[in-house]
């Protein structure tokens, strides 16, 4: 490794470790503060003890069928084999401090975007204050003008939101991007920690973790805290799914399980006269709140894509009229769009008064002449992302690219540079992980979990990805990541 | 509960029971092929199996001839055959999938595992090796998920129409098992082969676990009325079609409150009949006759409980003619798989 990076657990950040035993691994240098129990609990165990450990983990996984069905070969033709996302023992360790602030910062964040959202689709004062271009509103392909003027219960439409938060150069948070669409993989966040007190309930009696297991019931009164003005005192709730194949139907049925609501798919529902009812075998019964996993573009054939299948005919209707709620809100992409990023810490000026807590990522969008200039005299050292992409696709990043990928990528830039902005790379922080020649240092993100209701909240953690190919900085479960378990220890 | 739901939760049931039946038929006729006797014969007993699971079609579409090991294989591990006992095991763990939320995580994990283990034990080459340990596993593991449901889930709707997709299944099975037996034993001309009657006779019991019951119950020799007599009627034996439809018809009440359906009044009469039936005048009828009326009346029924309850999206069908008896399956709900965007 050439670059140095932030190491999560030691105070040397040059550090070459690579393929140690857990013994050799400690005295690699000195572990961090909120590290030393845990490194000096690894170090006591043998490596056969952790190397059954973790087989029991994968055989745990597949048994409670936390899997996504990828596609190759398997034992029998004609099935497609299933994968368990790799789960890392070594757990990512937050101090009570650090994790404090992170949070004041994601509390402010979440606000300041809810806030975005409903101005964006009342008075539009940002734009009307020269802040943001109108274009960059208007004409993003984000912007449901169904919206306009709708008005949803406590002015909330992120009532779950996803933020991505890496670390880099000295130890400083940035928010890489802010999911506030269907964001996913809060049942990660609670498997792993489940799994990781099942593997190893000593480490849990000597370290004090923060719980994060309430998850649920704070979804579930977040989504009370949604209902329609008029819906019934105890209103009834429901997840909405894609259905089975979908790649997070795991973590829907999951949800809905731990709520105790149905889980439904949309097909269950119908509309009548502006109201929302779910087919029961003891007739129909109406809906108050959809937590809903499925995109926008697929919620009714009438008003968005026509071919969706997946959706309910009417139910936008039904949701203008106020008798049912969506979580999240229509048109929340609007505010988690790449074009609309730069803009988020002028957002937490302009609606809170205050200064953002956490930092952005400096972007340079190409739209702007200059800015392209720049971006393309640097493509090697930039990364270069769609405004539009998700998933880790449809991305340039220089430094890992050749000289014929980068060329190639010019002309595609060149060609429609709305599309694109531009970031440095940044040297994302890495955390020590078991891969196949022992423990080696990984780069890692942070997706903590932030719900608004009648107050913003959220439990202490998050689900961290960590990218298991060496020198990769990209975490995506599809690009071959894993995950591990998050730790915020309580003074 | 939701419809889908209901769904669901009745055919992971039914798929659940059909591999058990499956596996059971299989050991039995596994186990006559084993005995000392002509090829012919052995060969008239997968035939008459294929025959009766409305299989032939697809079987002699690729296979050739009605050696034991190509049937085994056929209807023990060939996906493209719908009533396989691993396309059912997987079919059962599907549903229980597509409704884990609506039932409890030990119930899922026992499908689950049963299907995972399933691929794995074929390509360990089980069937090769010892077909009846395979056969045996199916069946318990069959016992251990009807366990999971009796020991742990709440008596609710999910759990009635659980219920009924196992006692319907099991109704039609039990009746197809019978009747492939006569079957054979009509078609065989050479009728002196007395000791051969009785593994013959022994086999079917022990298919449906019903050797011992037998012995308590009549104290004397085996013989084919008897054991019609008891597979049929029987009402305190829960393999016999008697309590099984006894069970139906009683969790249909469950599930319809004391509304009255067609559902209610089918199962009543069917249960009535099976209560104070007589052998002897089912005999006399013709036992195949009898059979292929009671299947296409317990289709006519699991048709009802259907529209009534589980797919009342779907547009309202004629009902079909009381002459099918061909081995339901489930109707497909859509579902489609969506690319998702950010997230």
């Amino acid at each position: 490794m050439t670059q140095a990076f932030f190491n999560e657990m030691f105070e040397r950040s040059d550090l070459e470790a690579r393929g140690l035993t857990a013994v050799a691994f400690r005295g690699v240098g000195d572990p961090r503060t909120h590290y030393r129990d845990f490194m000096n609990w690894l170090a006591a165990q043998s490596e056969q003890q952790i190397d059954i450990k973790r087989a029991e983990a994968d055989l745990n996984f597949r048994r409670v069928g936390i899997t996504f069905a990828v596609y190759g070969t398997s034992d029998l033709p004609g099935i497609i084999p299933e994968r368990t996302i790799p789960f890392d023992v070594i757990p990512r360790i937050f101090p009570a401090d650090e994790w404090r602030s992170l949070e004041r910062g994601l509390r402010q964040r979440v606000n300041a975007l809810n806030r975005f959202i409903h101005d964006i689709y009342h008075d539009q004062d940002i734009i009307r204050a020269g802040i943001i271009p109108e274009a960059q509103i208007l004409g993003n392909a984000q912007y449901r003008p169904q919206m306009r003027g709708v008005d949803v219960a406590r002015d909330i439409y992120a009532h779950i939101a996803g933020i991505d938060i890496v670390r880099a150069g000295q130890g400083e948070f940035y928010v890489l991007e802010d999911n506030l669409r269907v964001p996913s993989g809060v049942s990660y966040m609670l498997e792993n920690r489940k799994m990781m007190m099942r593997l190893f309930p000593d480490l849990f009696a000597r370290n004090r973790v923060a719980p994060v297991a309430h998850y649920p019931d704070l979804l579930l009164d977040t989504l009370r805290a949604s209902a329609p003005a008029a819906a019934a005192e105890n209103p009834t709730i429901v997840v909405m799914t894609p259905g089975m194949y979908n790649s997070a139907y795991f973590e829907h049925a999951f949800l809905a399980q731990q709520m105790g609501v149905e889980l439904v798919e949309g097909q269950d529902l119908f509309v009548e006269n502006d109201y929302l009812y779910m087919r029961t075998t003891q007739g129909p019964q109406r809906v108050d709140v959809i937590y809903r996993r499925v995109d926008d573009d697929f919620l009714d054939p009438l008003v968005f894509r026509p071919d969706s299948a997946l959706g309910v005919p009417g139910l936008i209707g039904a949701y203008r009229a106020g008798n049912v709620s969506l979580c999240n809100a229509v048109g929340t992409g609007i505010a988690d769009d790449k074009s609309i990023y730069p803009y988020v810490p002028d957002m937490v000026r302009f609606y809170l008064g205050e200064e953002p807590i956490l930092n952005n990522v400096p972007t340079w969008m190409c739209r702007k002449p200059d800015d392209l200039a720049y971006v393309l005299d640097h493509l090697p050292e930039l990364v270069v992302k769609e405004t539009h992409g998700a998933g880790g696709y449809g991305m340039l990043v220089g430094p890992a690219s050749t000289t014929a990928q980068i060329a190639e990528f010019r002309a595609v830039l060149e060609a429609h540079p709305e599309k694109y902005i531009a970031q440095p790379t940044l040297a994302l922080s890495t955390c020590p992980t078991y891969v196949e020649s022992g423990i080696a240092p990984r780069h890692i993100d942070l997706r903590p979990f932030v719900l608004s209701g009648t107050e913003v909240r959220m439990v202490p953690g998050g689900l961290t990805r960590v990218a298991l190919r060496e020198g990769s900085l990209v975490v995506n479960s599809s690009q071959g990541g894993g995950t591990k378990d998050t730790w915020v220890l309580e003074r | 509960m939701l419809s889908r739901t209901a769904d669901h939760l009745f055919w992971m049931a039914r798929y659940t029971e059909r591999a058990e039946n499956t596996a059971r038929m299989l050991d039995a006729n596994y186990q006559l092929s084993l005995l000392p006797q002509s090829d012919e014969y052995a060969e008239l007993g997968w035939r008459a199996m294929l025959s009766i699971s409305e299989l032939s079609g697809i079987y002699s579409a690729a296979h050739h001839g009605m050696k034991s090991r190509e049937v085994i294989d056929f209807m023990a591990r060939d996906l493209s055959n719908p009533s396989s006992i691993v396309s059912c095991l997987r079919a059962a763990r599907e549903n229980a999938r597509a409704v884990r939320s609506s039932t409890n995580s030990e119930l899922w994990e026992s499908l689950n595992t049963t299907w995972l283990d399933c691929q794995r034990m074929l390509a360990d080459g089980i069937l090769e090796r010892e077909p009846y340990t395979f056969f045996e596993w199916v069946k318990f593991r069959s016992h251990l998920s009807r366990g999971v449901q009796l020991g742990t889930l709440v008596k609710d709707d999910a759990f009635y129409f659980m219920r009924l997709g196992t006692f319907i299944e099991r109704a039609d099975n039990t009746a197809r098992i019978l009747d492939v037996k006569f079957e054979m034993m009509e078609q065989r001309a050479d009728t002196s082969a007395q000791p051969f009657d009785y593994h013959h006779w022994v086999a079917v019991l022990g298919s449906v676990s019903g050797f011992e019951v037998y012995r308590r119950v009549y104290r004397d020799v085996i013989t084919p009325e008897r054991v019609a007599g008891l597979l049929i009627l029987y009402g305190d034996w829960p393999r016999s079609l008697a309590a099984s439809i006894a069970e139906a018809e009683q969790l249909i009440g469950q599930v319809t409150k004391g509304r009255d359906t067609e559902a209610t009044r089918l199962a009543a009469q069917l249960s009535a009949e099976l209560k104070n039936g007589r052998i002897r005048d089912i005999l006399r009828g013709g036992l195949h006759a009898y059979l292929v009326d009671f299947l296409a009346r317990v289709n006519d029924l699991a048709g009802r409980v259907s529209r009534e309850f589980l797919l009342p999206i779907a547009p309202e069908p004629e009902p079909e003619p009381p002459t099918q008896t061909q081995t339901q399956t489930q109707t497909q709900t859509q579902t489609q798989t969506q690319t998702q965007g950010k997230g």
